[in-house]
């Protein structure tokens, strides 16, 4: 009966942490632009949230630079489980424009596991929505 | 009794990864220091392994709010060096997208000011207005962030009279509405109440520490590259420079809603005025060695690129001075004595965009020891590092 709650309040209302990797801005700024009233994001109960403790699913936008690394790692470490991480973008997913710089990784997939993918340079807020309601339905 | 407090990287109150270190009396800040890295890629090395066409679209990804200010000043920057003058219909359109992406901004800073401010509703307000641009810019270029619309010798796309007319007639809704803004910040008690006298920086200091765009203008100090030394068709352009002089970050928010007013302006003479001919020319593959410096006015401030070439396709050096590097001085000057509960506030004002800034050379190892990497240094890395590079990946063979 517990267990029955606590999936259907998980699938209901995901919180999200919106963690940037070293991404350019661009799919950061379509992710706050999901949430706005045009998209509104949060008819799908899926609230913003500034500290990793409180979220269920973490956005990583950008390719993950050398220097957030071990930060990224010690974030995903601070969300409860079970935790999901989705990459958005496509620098989040192969490295983009940036493969082959000394500085960034080809993906977020290179660190953290990663559940669910959203392609897009950048994103637009009808795929993040699409990609979204996608990992939820997978969760049901 | 004083003591320290680190910010970030990761933090509510800031987007992007930054982290500012704090030495705190109470709850008043006496000094601060930034720490940034971040957020670089190494897209000045990238620069120079791709070759000029390639690196439009490199230089579009440094930032994605002002997507086209690095574009176009990469753009500019190379059409000297390759002695091409562009048509003029392109330059048009060019800087019409340049009007358009400064408002997309602006907007988006209100939005992002009403929410430090505690005034959610505002916050909501600009971002659904916001979108009215980005759908204009979704009708011009088909895309909604990163539009691509550059190319040397013009644009890529040209406007046709339907998508004048629907711009033009969009532009109206927009104009009302940000007269009702610039109501709003000006006399709305509680927000102004919020605003004013927070982030002082006087004349002096903004000039001292090398402020650039609204931060150096809502100081007193009207300078703008649009006007002091036009690019694009913007000598044949009536427009005025807003500034104001409470050198608070209220005058930053109405800096920026004049702001926003004048571009409405611009774009209406540009659609009115938009020449015939062709929209772009053909543009030579390789460069002479030579060297430029190229300015723009971002919606930040003065973007800088400094482009070296060496007859190859490929530029040797790419140098970008974003316009947040220049204003992060004057943001330690404004943090600076004042409270813990403003910082959100004051370093919102100056419009951070910190992938934009993150241009470093010199790395951390981690002991605390700082180290300046040599250019043969850093290559080594990169060629290392590209060897290791499994470039099948899920059975798809990547085609670089």
């Amino acid at each position: 009966m517990i267990e029955r709650l606590v999936h259907w309040s998980r699938v209901k209302s995901p919180w999200v942490l919106h963690l940037n990797t070293g991404a350019c801005n661009a799919c950061d700024i379509e992710i706050l632009a999901a949430l706005m009233p045009r998209f509104d994001l949060e008819r799908f109960g899926i609230l913003l949230k500034g500290t990793p403790r409180h979220a269920d699913v973490i956005i990583c936008t950008g390719p993950i630079t050398r220097q957030n690394r071990d930060r990224v790692v010690r974030i995903y470490e601070q969300v409860p489980d079970p935790k999901f991480v989705v990459a958005v973008g496509a620098c989040a997913m192969s490295g983009c424009v940036y493969r082959g710089s000394y500085n960034a990784n080809l993906g977020v997939d290179q660190v953290l596991p990663v559940n669910a993918y959203i392609p897009g340079c950048p994103i637009r807020p009808d795929a993040l929505i699409d990609g979204v309601v996608k990992l939820l339905n997978s969760l049901k | 009794m004083e003591f320290k407090v680190q910010l970030g990287p990761q933090h509510p109150a800031l987007h992007e990864p930054i982290s500012i270190r704090m030495t705190l009396d109470g709850e008043v800040i006496r000094d601060a220091d930034l720490r940034l890295g971040y957020n670089h890629r190494g897209v000045e090395k990238l620069a120079e392994s791709r070759s000029f066409i390639q690196n439009l679209y490199l230089t579009e990804r440094i930032c994605g709010i002002c997507s086209f200010s690095h574009q176009t000043c990469y753009t500019q920057g190379v059409e000297k060096l390759m002695e091409l003058v562009p048509a003029r219909r392109g330059l048009y359109i060019r800087t019409l997208v340049c009007e358009l992406e400064r408002v997309h901004s602006h907007l988006l800073w209100l939005g992002v000011a009403g929410q430090e401010a505690g005034f959610e509703s505002f916050f909501m307000y600009t971002w659904r207005d916001r979108e009215v641009v980005m759908d204009i810019l979704d009708w011009i270029s088909g895309n909604r962030v990163h539009y691509s619309m550059n190319t040397f010798g013009g644009v890529r796309r040209d406007i046709d009279e339907m998508q004048r007319k629907k711009i033009l007639d969009t532009l109206d809704l927009l104009k009302q509405r940000t007269d009702y803004y610039l109501n709003l910040a000006a006399s709305e008690p509680t927000f102004v109440g919020r605003l004013a006298g927070v982030g002082k920086l006087s004349r002096q200091q903004a000039i001292d520490l090398c402020a650039v765009g609204p931060t150096l203008r809502a100081s007193g100090v009207p300078m703008d590259v649009r006007k002091d030394d036009p690019y694009a068709v913007y000598d044949e352009i009536p427009f005025e420079v807003s500034t104001a002089d409470s050198c608070d970050v209220l005058g930053r928010a109405v800096v920026r809603v004049k702001e926003l007013i004048q571009s409405y302006r611009i774009i209406e003479f540009l659609l009115k005025n938009l020449p015939e001919g062709p929209f772009k020319v053909k543009a030579p593959r390789k460069v002479k060695p030579n060297e430029v410096y190229s300015r723009y006015e971002a919606p930040r401030g003065e973007n800088v690129h400094y482009i070296k070439s060496n007859g190859s396709d490929k530029p040797e050096r790419l140098k970008v001075r974003a316009p947040t590097l220049a204003n992060y001085p004057a943001t330690i000057a404004m943090l600076k004595n004042g409270f813990i509960a403003d910082i959100p506030l004051i370093f919102a004002a100056i419009d951070p965009c910190i992938c934009c800034a993150e241009r470093l050379v010199q790395l951390d190892d981690g002991r605390g020891r700082g180290r300046v990497l040599r250019f043969s240094e850093l290559r080594a890395m990169a060629n290392e590092r590209a060897k290791k590079i499994d470039y099948t990946k899920r059975e798809i063979a990547w085609p670089f």
